[in-house]
């Protein structure tokens, strides 16, 4: 699939943004006034910040309220409805905190099963589409979820919870690429099953439809980043678990040092982050690439 | 509504046929005309003249090439659209209600003016039948000219998709395949119609029709063929003897 940009952005900041957003709703930590005002708007500003994001890959975004109506069927209409009624609850709830110094907290519960819905819609767009393989599996929302969790965590200061979540997070990116390199093939689709012609022998590219490129290629076939996919694997590994893992365990006895690693552990899990959505896209191999003869 | 009609009270579709196919492209030409200038937007060129053209097109064909284990390679063309699954996840994935399959007839359509180009039914078809209009911003896919099989306007014999008109081979067929009594459902019948990538459980209505197998060669048949045996004998005498010579050389 094609890496775009706006998908990327959208995914690793407003996964990042409702983590953050479901541990405050839990009170983890009870926050009021000032330092409340400046954990909510960091919190708002990158889920909103990646939802905007990603109306930017559409055709028509001012139609874009329509995305709220099949809500029955569509995951991605399930994100909308999801996403504006998280961000509704929490907006109140962050009201209460930083204006009134109050901690309502079944309204902050409520936001908080709204955030973590967010993230499990978001993820279940790519997970139903039987058509690509490599997303089409559990571990797709096992993977957006414990991210949002082990981010959220980190970025709320909870270093205790954010330990186990990061640990949890590397095991379920480590199973997500183990077994997303062999989907496409236990998939069982080939050039066979999509021409039919299977049973009959060998089948063989020969001829494409067309000389130039087509949106189907440009969208779907996306070959040139997978080289470098092995590199990349090991630096969003790095940046994304191992390094604030690290960081997180170094015995620090100042706070102003302490909050500097934390920092740094923030920053460097949102780059690897990054660079792991970059893969699960760039990746990630759609069927009607073998029409082409590619993958 | 982009839920899925339980049941459709016809199944209108194309039957493909692959033994008769030549690979001249015409449908693909004539679908293009017919659609950029009828239902919806036009199907846009990005750069038509210069080094890297590119567009939208509604029907596309592929060759391949079987190698069967004993035998000669054969070389198969193989024109693909939209099959207008019974069970389209293009249809449920739609998160504005602008991809739909009609009741009557079961054709999936894109309501272009409620369509905000999110692309995701496209990530959801497994056959590449839909393209997104880069001038335009909407889905584009093969209506299978409901703008034609309906209008009293046409000739009757017009009364069908254009690529069906056009193909000078007869490769294509249009009719409802939800009639068993329906001249496309004996066709299938008769020369065991298959669907594409049925393990994708889209239940495509359009079916193909497998290339009949080639006659094979059992044993020499050319009763000429005796005649015919080379007449080149090795050289004797002194052009043996020169022939040697010079190949020392
Ligand atoms: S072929 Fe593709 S576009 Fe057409 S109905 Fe099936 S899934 Fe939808
Ligand atoms: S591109 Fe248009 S038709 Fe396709 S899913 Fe998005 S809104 Fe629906």
């Amino acid at each position: 699939m094609h890496p775009a940009p706006s998908v990327i952005i959208f995914t690793t900041l407003s996964g990042l943004g409702f983590g953050l957003l479901f541990f405050l709703g839990l009170g983890l930590p009870v926050v009021t006034g000032m330092v409340a005002f400046v954990f909510y708007a960091i919190a708002f500003g990158l889920a909103v910040g990646g939802l905007a994001a990603s109306t930017f890959h559409l055709g028509h975004p001012e139609r874009a309220w329509r995305a709220f109506t099949q809500w029955k069927t569509s995951w991605l209409s399930r994100e909308g409805v999801c996403a504006v009624a998280a961000l509704l609850v929490m907006g109140l709830y962050a009201i209460g905190a930083v204006f009134l110094g109050q901690n309502w907290s079944a309204l902050g519960v409520l936001g908080s099963v709204l955030s973590l819905g967010t993230v499990f819609t978001t993820s279940m767009i790519y997970t139903q589409l039987k058509t690509i393989p490599r997303w089409n599996m559990k571990l797709t929302p096992a993977m957006f979820l414990s991210f949002a969790l082990a981010g959220g965590a980190l970025l709320a200061g909870q270093v205790s919870i954010a330990l186990p979540l990061l640990a949890v997070a590397a095991l379920v990116q480590l199973a997500y690429w183990k077994y997303g390199d062999d989907a496409l093939a236990a998939s069982g689709t080939n050039l066979g099953t999509a021409t039919g012609l299977g049973d009959r022998g060998a089948v063989r590219a020969f001829e494409p439809p067309h000389t130039g490129s087509n949106y189907l290629l440009r969208e779907f076939v996306h070959v040139v980043g997978r080289k470098h996919a092995q590199k990349l694997r090991v630096i969003a590994f790095g940046l994304g678990f191992a390094l604030p893992l690290v960081l997180l365990l170094l015995p620090f006895e100042s706070t102003m040092l302490k909050h500097t690693v934390a920092g740094l552990a923030v920053l460097a899990h949102l780059a690897g982050v990054a660079a792991s959505r970059w893969l699960f896209f760039a990746q990630a191999e759609h069927v009607v690439g073998l029409y082409y003869g590619k993958r | 509504m982009t839920e899925l009609p339980t049941s459709t009270d016809r199944k209108m579709g194309l039957v493909i046929d692959l033994d008769t196919c030549v690979g001249c492209h015409a449908c693909v030409i004539s679908c293009k005309g017919w659609n950029t200038e009828n239902y919806g937007a036009p199907l846009s060129d990005q750069n038509p003249y210069g080094a890297d053209p590119s567009g939208t097109f509604l029907n596309r064909v592929h060759s391949y090439e079987v190698q069967p284990e004993k035998g000669h390679a054969q070389l198969i063309h193989f024109p693909k659209s939209c099959l207008h699954c019974e069970d389209a996840p293009c249809v449920t994935v739609c998160p504005t209600g602008a991809s739909y399959k009609r009741v009557e007839d079961g054709i999936v359509l894109v309501n272009e003016s409620n369509c905000i180009g999110c692309g995701l039914c496209a990530w959801s078809c497994p056959y590449g039948a839909r393209e997104l209009d880069l001038a335009e911003g909407v889905m584009k896919k093969c209506t299978l000219c409901v703008d034609r099989i309906y209008n009293e306007n046409l000739p009757e014999e017009d009364r069908v998709p254009s690529c069906v008109r056009t193909c000078p081979a007869g490769a294509r067929h249009f009719g409802d395949l939800g009639d068993p009594s329906s001249d496309v459902s004996k066709l299938v019948a008769e020369r065991s119609g298959m669907d594409l990538m049925p393990e994708m459980g889209t239940k495509p209505v359009n079916k193909y029709l497998p290339p009949r197998p080639k006659d094979t060669v059992e044993e020499e048949i050319d009763i000429l063929a005796p005649l015919l045996a080379p007449v080149a004998e090795e050289p004797k005498g002194f052009l043996g003897w020169l022939d040697k010579t010079l190949e020392k050389f």
